[in-house]
């Protein structure tokens, strides 16, 4: 086991070296720092001594790759790959436009996205799973239409409607809860009860329909026709047998994310005004600054390679057939 | 001539995607197993009728896409000039729904604007007073002139003529789609209408029909009121909400189907090469992917439209008119929607033609010293296609969903562009206003709804049909 996770971590390194140099090339060589100079300092403002101390500032007036007017290390340690990209790979990620660490910033912000997130996801696992047991448990009958029905309808609204919807149903007509805004401590789930509604009623549509289907090739096997044939309850079939295997594949499938829900989700946090990373990363979009989107994803990419690990270890620990260390 | 036609970049992307779904259409209609699977989609009935909505959507789209930029007054003799602004065939058919601009917003159907401001009331007596009034909108109603009070009645009329005509409409197409059937099966009309009705014929004539009805039914009381009313309302700059959701239809289809375009021939050229050669190939490709694939989609598509954003801005000397700039950047989107999401599709293709490759009869072909170019466009390929396509209609809906939130976040389409994104955007602090404003979002969100919705449905259609591990159940 120790064996396969090494071999998988040095297979993350390349990736995550592919990763740095596509933003790289992204940020730096489809435009040249002066542009980027250009547009943050807007076209009235725009003088070369303007765009020289701009660049200055943020350290982008160092040669791209090889600097040849340094010398020792200096060479390849005194230019912007180096400054900007590489050590990314220690956590230092700059500052941002308003000059505060990003590092910091991001660690600060973590929490507030993962009391959405994770209560979200949890929630949403289970009310999903559920759904697509009933609509399992009642195949091919009018229930199971109407619920498929519904699942497709669900799909087909934009997660924009869901989250303008609830807002104004649950906080302006019904005013129940605050309708944005976060604080800390006992008082945050007043805050945090309608983005976590909302997340799970949004995912509702497509993930209990790809359920379903894993619920209903699992019916069709072998074995639950011999607990059949034993006599077993329709029931006991669902629980004791389907509903287990069925939820190696659901496992191993929402496992990937788990890493991911540290980085918040951009719509909910922006909506409901949470300090989180999402709201963080809408923001900086929105003021064009370049260091925290790059910054940002480094960080998604980092955690999406630990989900992928983290599906392989969850593989062998849920089935028992799978061995990795040959 | 008066006008000056302009082919958009997106147009020709448009026409040239028109043209190899014909073409697609013809080579299906050659080949027998795809021939059939097509036969079971006109079976499928939740999925035809999702096809005729969808069909009423593209026409529109279409209309939409084939652009011009009118003469100006032609002051004295020399060269025509043309207008900077860069019209369409539907802003030419709904000239008056894009001209007749209110101030600022009214209800569906309003004929006094939506908040009270200072206007001036002449008296009997010739004096003028300041009052405080809901003020008469400059069009909508205005063919009433004083008897707004017939509005009402007014309405009501108009709604009776559509809804007879719909049905007229309907009758007709109906008793040709029956006079068709009968034709093809040599019975008479009545016979052929049972079958239609009953559902029994080979092609699922009943759902078409019916989503033919429904459709007339709302477009024609649609059409007969937005000549004079303004029948969705107008938004905060008094624009027509009805005519920015048809211009919306326009952006949504280029956003699912070029992307498409982009993204096709990337996934199945490097899935085929990955899975047919393996090796150090299949490893570089797989590398690839997976990098692009380890970047969130959104941040990735993030970082690429801050830094098109950069290149357009730094370049205004590339467009002649702002059609052409907002169509760039459309475009641009499109693109990188497409880089980003063309590993799914490849991931699916590669596996599939390392199943394929250890087949009999394509170790047969190589056997026989076939060159591995016509073994791939021969052998592999066809047996791929309906993956593509079940891929191609699925994605549609997501990319369609994408782009509102891309909008939303500030790096979807051009902020002067009219979409469902921009107009969401736009509209989404309007329900926490006193009185609220509701019918901007209602309307994005109903055309937006019957939109995806029909996408779902068709790509459940087509899928379930061309799909070999459900051929069994079907």
């Amino acid at each position: 086991m120790l064996a396969y996770l090494v071999r998988r971590l040095l297979y993350a390194l390349p990736i995550l070296i592919g990763v740095n140099l596509i933003t790289f090339a992204l940020f730096f060589v489809v435009n040249t720092p002066d542009d980027m100079a250009r547009m943050q300092l807007g076209v009235k403002r725009v003088t070369p001594d303007a765009i020289e101390k701009w660049k200055a500032e943020r350290g982008y007036d160092k040669p791209l790759f090889v600097n040849s007017a340094a010398s020792g290390a200096g060479v390849l340690t005194e230019t912007i790959f180096f400054a900007k990209s590489a050590r990314m790979f220690v956590g230092d990620f700059g500052r941002a436009e308003d000059g505060r660490d990003i590092a910091r910033e991001i660690s600060a912000r973590m929490g507030p996205s993962l009391a959405i997130a994770l209560p979200t996801f949890v929630l949403g696992l289970f009310v999903t799973v559920a759904f697509a047991l009933v609509l399992a448990f009642f195949r091919a009958s009018y229930l199971d239409f109407w619920g498929v029905v519904l699942c497709v309808a669900l799909m087909s609204i934009s997660g924009l409607f869901y989250i303008i919807g609830g807002q104004y149903l649950i906080s302006k007509v019904w005013k129940l809860v605050p309708i944005s805004g976060y604080g800390g401590g006992v008082e945050a789930w007043k805050f945090l009860i309608l983005p976590v509604l909302i997340g799970v009623v949004s995912g509702i549509g497509s993930s209990t329909r790809w359920y379903r289907t894993i619920f209903l090739e699992e019916i069709g096997k072998d074995y639950v026709r011999t607990a059949r044939a034993k006599g077993l309850s329709e029931a006991a079939v669902l629980f004791r047998h389907v509903l287990r295997n069925a939820l190696i594949p659901i496992l191993t499938g929402v496992v990937v994310v788990i890493p991911l829900l540290f980085m918040g989700s951009l719509l909910t946090e922006s909506f409901f005004g949470i300090p989180g990373l999402g709201s963080y990363t809408i923001d900086a979009i929105n003021a064009q600054d370049f260091a925290v989107v790059r910054a940002m994803v480094f960080i998604g990419s980092v955690l999406y390679i630990v989900g992928l690990m983290l599906t392989d270890i969850s593989y062998t620990l849920v089935d028992p057939r799978i061995r990795f260390d040959r | 001539m008066n006008f000056l036609p302009v082919i958009l970049w997106s147009d020709a992307l448009i026409w040239l995607l028109v043209a190899s779904a014909l073409l697609l259409g013809w080579l299906s209609s050659r080949n027998p197993p795809l021939r059939a699977a097509w036969r079971r989609v006109g079976r499928h009935r939740p999925g035809m009728a999702a096809a005729t909505v969808l069909l009423a959507f593209v026409l529109i789209g279409l209309l939409d896409s084939l652009h011009y930029r009118p003469a100006l007054e032609n002051k004295g003799e020399g060269k025509t000039a043309y207008a900077i602004e860069v019209l369409s065939l539907l802003d030419l058919v709904a000239t008056p729904l894009r001209t007749r601009n209110e101030k600022t917003y009214s209800e569906p159907l309003a004929t006094r604007a939506y908040a009270k401001e200072a206007i001036e009331v002449r008296e009997a007596d010739g004096s003028v007073r300041q009052t405080r009034d809901y003020p008469r909108l400059k069009h909508g109603g205005a063919h009433l002139g004083a008897d707004e009070a017939g509005r009402a009645a007014d309405v009501g009329r108009r709604l009776l003529q559509a809804g007879g005509a719909a049905l007229l409409a309907w009758g007709t197409l109906a008793a040709l789609a029956a006079g068709l059937l009968a034709h093809a099966e040599g019975t008479t009309q009545a016979a052929a209408w049972r079958r239609i009705w009953r559902g029994e014929s080979d092609f699922a004539w009943n759902a078409v029909l019916g989503a033919l009805a429904a459709l007339f039914l709302v477009a024609f009381p649609l059409l007969a009121l937005c000549g004079d009313y303004h029948v969705l309302g107008t938004d905060k700059v008094g624009q027509d909400v009805f005519y920015q959701v048809l211009k919306s239809v326009r952006t949504a289809l280029v956003i699912g189907l070029v992307t498409t375009l982009v993204m096709l021939p990337l996934s199945i050229f490097l899935g085929i090469l990955a899975g047919y050669f393996r090796g150090w190939v299949d490893d570089a490709i797989q590398y690839l992917y997976t990098t692009l694939n380890s970047i969130p989609g959104v941040l990735l598509i993030a970082a690429a439209v801050l830094m098109m954003q950069v290149v357009i801005d730094t370049h205004p000397q590339w467009f002649a008119t702002a059609a052409e700039r907002a169509d760039l950047r459309l475009l641009a989107l499109c693109f990188i929607l497409g880089m980003t999401s063309w590993t799914g599709l490849c991931r699916l293709l590669r596996g599939e033609a390392l199943k394929l490759r250890e087949l009999e009869y394509i170790q047969a072909a190589q056997a026989f010293g076939v060159s591995d170019l016509r073994i791939i466009s021969r052998h592999i390929l066809p047996n791929l296609m309906h993956i593509v396509i079940i891929a191609l209609v699925m994605d549609f809906s997501s990319l369609v969903l994408a782009e509102a939130v891309l909008s939303y976040v500030g790096i979807g389409v051009d902020p002067t562009m009219i979409s469902f994104g921009t107009m969401i955007n736009n509209a989404r602090m309007e329900l926490a206003r006193e009185p609220m404003v509701w019918w901007s979002l209602a309307a994005a969100f109903a055309f937006m709804l019957a939109l995806v919705l029909a996408a779902n449905l068709l790509a459940d259609a087509v899928r379930d049909a061309f799909d070999p591990r459900m051929a069994g159940a079907a």
